[in-house]
């Protein structure tokens, strides 16, 4: 074999699993070692090597009674720690979630499991999923294993910044995140990896400690776009559990793509060029366009008139979500309590002490525009304006079949860079945002590097449910970006 | 008795009265969760991990409970809204454990409908319902388990509740009772919740202000809460109301705010006043989508409601000739409802209304039971008529028998042929004892003859207790009638 096994995608993988060429087992350990060996990018909350050995042993005596059950059988992954894991510790980064077990299992992790993956771990991310940088992690941050020129420890982008660096960091081939406003794409395109948010309601969001109800869904995080098809197949489907969980059917993502991308329509949005974005990311995204031509298909550009308001009402429907649905940490029936005096007090010492600032902050925003005297000014409207940007995205989809767009406004930045000023944090997620408010599925795929050697990724935008022509699209951009760098490995320096 | 009064110095005053009821909705799982609502179970032996509101668990609504909401809105009347909506209701209490109550607020599933009371003159009046929502129940805080902490069962928690709210049209303390009976008539009839206030599947709060008699505007109201029998509701409001009008009449005001009623006392106090009142945020729950309902499936529902207080009410004054104040206690309750009729059926309905109403009403109450539990079947209590009807025994010796059917549950048949009960109806053997007594009594023979015809009543009782009270009543009078003729 040419690769290490912690090399292989998901797909190569599975056929050298296939051939017999390799053991769930072997590769389960490469993985173990791999995540062993780079902890220094603190990427993991929580690691579990007997279990994913166990699993992975399982997976191999399914396979030599030839009862393989498919793709994502015996593969490793990591999980984002915001997935409920049955017996084991689910922190959702946060303090308040100390010492918590579920004894259940999500809906996402459990699909996973039945198609054979082998969980490794929990990796660490932005406490509750609230940031973009994976700084805000009780657990502290975690690094991109990327470096620049100037050495510096970069973020991961967030917040599933710790599945984005464990993918990219070759620990594995998949990994689970989930995307409330972009949490999936801009660690995706930090770390040089593939992130693929699904439509809202094409994973359950059962089991998933909850962010923003209305926003949050679950993707694979991968190498390749075609492991992202393998992942998402096995992750989606209907869910009784999920009243928000869409019923439809799940194609073969991957089969769907056919690398014909001849007579394609791709949107150019007028209103994603804002000031102040880095020449060189503009530069991608005209590469992009060309490169999509190039494979045949015709670029147009087309007009979202409400993207300006995108941010705005993500900063107030997701809080407004937020500060109810963190309202169950408590004290009273799991996690942290700091004891007091009274029931208040109890409730004020447990949650002052188990937030942490971003947390609180938000807690305190959502809390602000749902009170009574803001409530019209501020939620009623911003549902106002989600109905708006959705009606952007469905008048330019009876114009074009997918959306491209930059990714995220930068590369990575260094750790600590941004930490006081929430705003500049929360622009991070200007090209994702959008999507995100009209529910659509989106994709970011790695491009280039920048002049400092960062990674950085273009973003594809597509109709609801239509992650088929999405992933095709996806495709045919990374067959032409050819991105073949890779950030210094541990096992390398 | 709308026109419940409390007089005071400055003038008369009438009371206006809003009831929030609380109703548990029959169904074999909660609102959001698959967990039973069964009352009485071990503590937290009922609660899934949605109702303990486990990270990232998601509600998923019990259609069962709509169904039920919908036959409620429809026996209530009320327009059935299509398209309503679950919002969030957030606040912090310890057996709360989501942070937030299920409920709906903008959009409720049933919207305005109307509600007829039985007054005891026979007549009926209208009260309004402006709504009814469906919301999740909280668990229940235990705080006499230890002396310095609060123990929680869950087993509340999450399970389905009806609230229906009044327009302000009740003027009184009897206003607010009849409205609740009748409210718990309907709720039992349809089966959609068990009225059972002692064990909290009904709860009432409050809302009571007070306005000098001819005022057009509402005062400030204070909200009761919590109530949880009709005598402590009547008893909270007529507390209440004294007390708002004392207040007024010493030149103060009353401030809105929440009150709770001290069933020991009889008294209400304080709880929370406007300044505390929660801000709520109320928002659309983005777990669920909207709920739609087809107007098939609401007409599917009507289709098959049961026969309701109202209509039965209708039916036995109409088809069966009873009066409006016999029917209305007939109907009141199913069990009893069902009862009579089994009873009336091929009979009198007349005297089955009376037999049932004096007779085993007043039994059922002095032995403190339910009809359920009747030591007399109706099938035995129709046979008894038929004793009466076919003369087997007179209506006297028929509330012995009654008696003997209350202490020993045997058949009315069996009870008069083995006590001897049976009416003497051979003409000699009455005229025999009947000439015995005027024998026995010239001199008041001679009064009647007189013309003091009260004394007649004397001699049929001398005779009925000759005869063990037996002979046919109306043999005996025809028969001293005839003898004492002057």
């Amino acid at each position: 074999m040419s690769s290490a096994p912690a090399d292989l995608t998901i797909a190569q993988a599975a056929s050298a699993l296939a051939a017999g060429d390799l053991s769930s087992v072997e590769l389960t350990e490469a993985s173990i070692a791999a995540m062993t060996a780079a902890r220094n990018l603190n990427a993991f909350i929580t690691e579990t090597p007997e279990l994913a050995l166990e699993r992975a042993a399982e997976s191999d005596v399914r396979r030599g009674h030839g009862e393989s059950a498919g793709p994502m059988d015996g593969i490793p992954i990591a999980v984002k720690d915001l997935f409920c894991t049955e017996g084991v510790l689910t922190t959702a980064a946060s303090h308040i979630l100390d010492g918590f077990v579920p004894p259940y299992e999500s809906t996402v992790t459990a699909n996973l499991r039945s198609a054979g993956a082998v969980m490794i771990g929990k990796t660490n991310l932005d406490e509750f999923a609230m940031g973009s940088a994976n700084v805000t992690s009780y657990y502290g941050p975690v690094k991109n294993p990327w470096r620049a020129a100037d050495g510096k420890d970069r973020v991961p982008g967030g917040s599933s910044g710790g599945s984005a660096a464990a993918v990219s960091a070759r620990i594995c081939a998949g990994a689970t995140g989930t995307d409330t406003g972009g949490s999936i794409r801009q660690p995706g395109a930090f770390c040089g990896i593939v992130g693929m948010k699904p439509t809202y309601g094409r994973c359950s969001r059962w089991g998933v400690v909850a962010f923003s109800s209305s926003l949050d869904q679950p993707g694979p995080m991968a190498r390749t776009v075609k492991d992202s098809a393998i992942m998402l197949t096995a992750m989606a489907g209907h869910d009784p559990k999920d009243s928000t969980s869409a019923r439809v059917d799940t194609p073969d993502f991957a089969a769907a793509m056919t690398g014909d991308i001849r007579g394609l329509k791709v949107g150019v949005p007028a209103e994603y060029r804002i000031d102040g974005t880095p020449a060189e990311i503009d530069a991608m995204w005209h590469q992009g366009e060309k490169w999509l031509r190039d494979a045949g298909a015709e670029c147009v550009p087309i007009s979202l008139p409400h993207t300006k308001y995108a941010l705005p009402t993500y900063y107030i429907v997701a809080p407004a979500e937020a500060s109810s649905n963190l309202a169950r940490y408590d004290g009273v029936r799991y996690g942290l309590r700091m004891p007091g005096a009274s029931l208040d007090e109890m409730y004020a010492n447990t949650r002052g002490a188990g937030f942490g600032s971003e947390v609180r902050r938000r807690v305190l925003i959502g809390t602000y525009v749902l009170s009574a005297g803001y409530y019209d000014a501020y939620y009623v409207k911003a549902q106002k304006l989600r109905t708006l940007i959705a009606q952007d995205f469905k008048m330019a989809f009876k114009q074009v079949d997918v959306i491209l767009t930059p990714t995220a406004p930068s590369s990575a930045f260094v750790i600590g860079e941004r930490l006081d000023d929430p705003i500049a944090m929360y622009l991070n997620d200007v090209f994702t945002v959008p999507a995100s408010i009209a529910g659509l599925p989106g994709i970011s795929v790695p491009a280039a590097l920048d002049q400092s050697g960062l990674p950085l990724g273009l973003h594809l935008i597509a109709r609801p449910f239509d992650e088929a022509t999405l992933f095709r699209a996806a495709h045919a951009l990374e067959q032409a970006a050819n991105f073949t760098a890779r950030p210094v490995l541990v096992s390398e320096l | 008795m709308s026109d419940y009064i409390i007089h005071g110095d400055s003038g008369d005053w009438e009371v206006v009265i809003g009831l929030e009821v609380h109703a548990q909705i029959i169904a074999e799982s909660k609102l959001f969760s698959g967990a039973a609502p069964d009352f009485g179970a071990e503590p937290n032996s009922q609660v899934s991990l949605v109702d303990a509101a486990m990270p990232g668990m998601l509600p998923v609504l019990n259609m069962r409970c709509v169904e039920q909401a919908v036959r409620t809105g429809l026996g209530l009347n009320a327009k059935i809204n299509l398209s309503s909506v679950f919002e969030r209701k957030n606040y912090f209490y310890a057996d709360m454990p989501q942070g937030y109550q299920i409920s709906q607020f903008l959009h409720p599933i049933v919207g305005e409908g109307i509600i007829e009371l039985d007054l005891p003159d026979g007549t009926t009046r209208e009260v309004g319902i402006e709504r009814l929502h469906m919301e999740q129940d909280a668990g229940k805080s235990l705080h006499d388990q230890d002396p310095t902490r609060t123990y929680i069962d869950f087993n509340r928690s999450g399970v389905a509740l009806m609230e229906i709210v009044s327009n302000p049209d009740l003027r009184g303390p009897e206003d607010a009772g009849a409205y609740l009976r009748k409210m718990r008539s309907i709720l039992r009839y349809l089966g959609t919740c068990d009225g059972n206030m002692e064990e909290g599947s009904m709860r009432c709060d409050c809302n009571v202000s007070v306005r000098m008699v001819g005022e057009k505007e509402l005062r400030t109201r204070c909200e009761i809460k919590n109530v949880n029998s009709v005598r402590f509701v009547m008893q909270a409001i007529e507390h209440e109301a004294q007390r708002q009008v004392d207040l007024y009449e010493n030149g103060g005001q009353v401030v809105q705010e929440t009150r709770l009623f001290d069933a020991n006392k009889g008294t209400t106090r304080t709880m929370r006043s406007k300044e505390e009142a929660h801000d709520y945020r109320y928002f659309p729950d983005p777990d669920l989508l909207p709920l739609v309902l087809l107007a098939d499936e609401v007409e599917r529902l009507r289709a098959d409601l049961p026969e309701l207080p109202d209509a039965k009410k209708a039916r036995f004054i109409a088809d069966l000739g009873l009066g409006a104040y016999d029917a209305s206690v007939l109907v009141a309750e199913k069990a009893s409802a069902d009862y009579f009729e089994e009873v009336a059926a091929g009979r009198d309905a007349k005297t089955a209304a009376n037999w049932v109403i004096s007779n085993l009403f007043g039994v059922l109450n002095k032995l403190d039971i339910d009809i359920e539990e009747s030591p007399v079947s109706a099938t035995s209590l129709g046979k008894l008529i038929d004793l009466i009807t076919d003369g087997t025994i007179s209506g006297r010796i028929a509330k012995d028998v009654f008696q003997a059917m209350v202490d020993s549950g045997d058949d009315p048949g069996a009870i008069v042929e083995k006590k001897g009960m049976k009416q003497i109806t051979d003409a000699g053997a009455i005229e025999e004892a009947v000439d015995a007594v005027i024998a026995d009594n010239p001199d008041k023979i001679a009064e009647i003859r007189a013309g003091k015809d009260k004394m007649l009543g004397w001699f049929v009782g001398q005779v009925m207790q000759m005869t063990g009270g037996k002979a046919n009543p109306k043999m005996v009078n025809d028969l001293l009638r005839e003898k004492t003729r002057p």
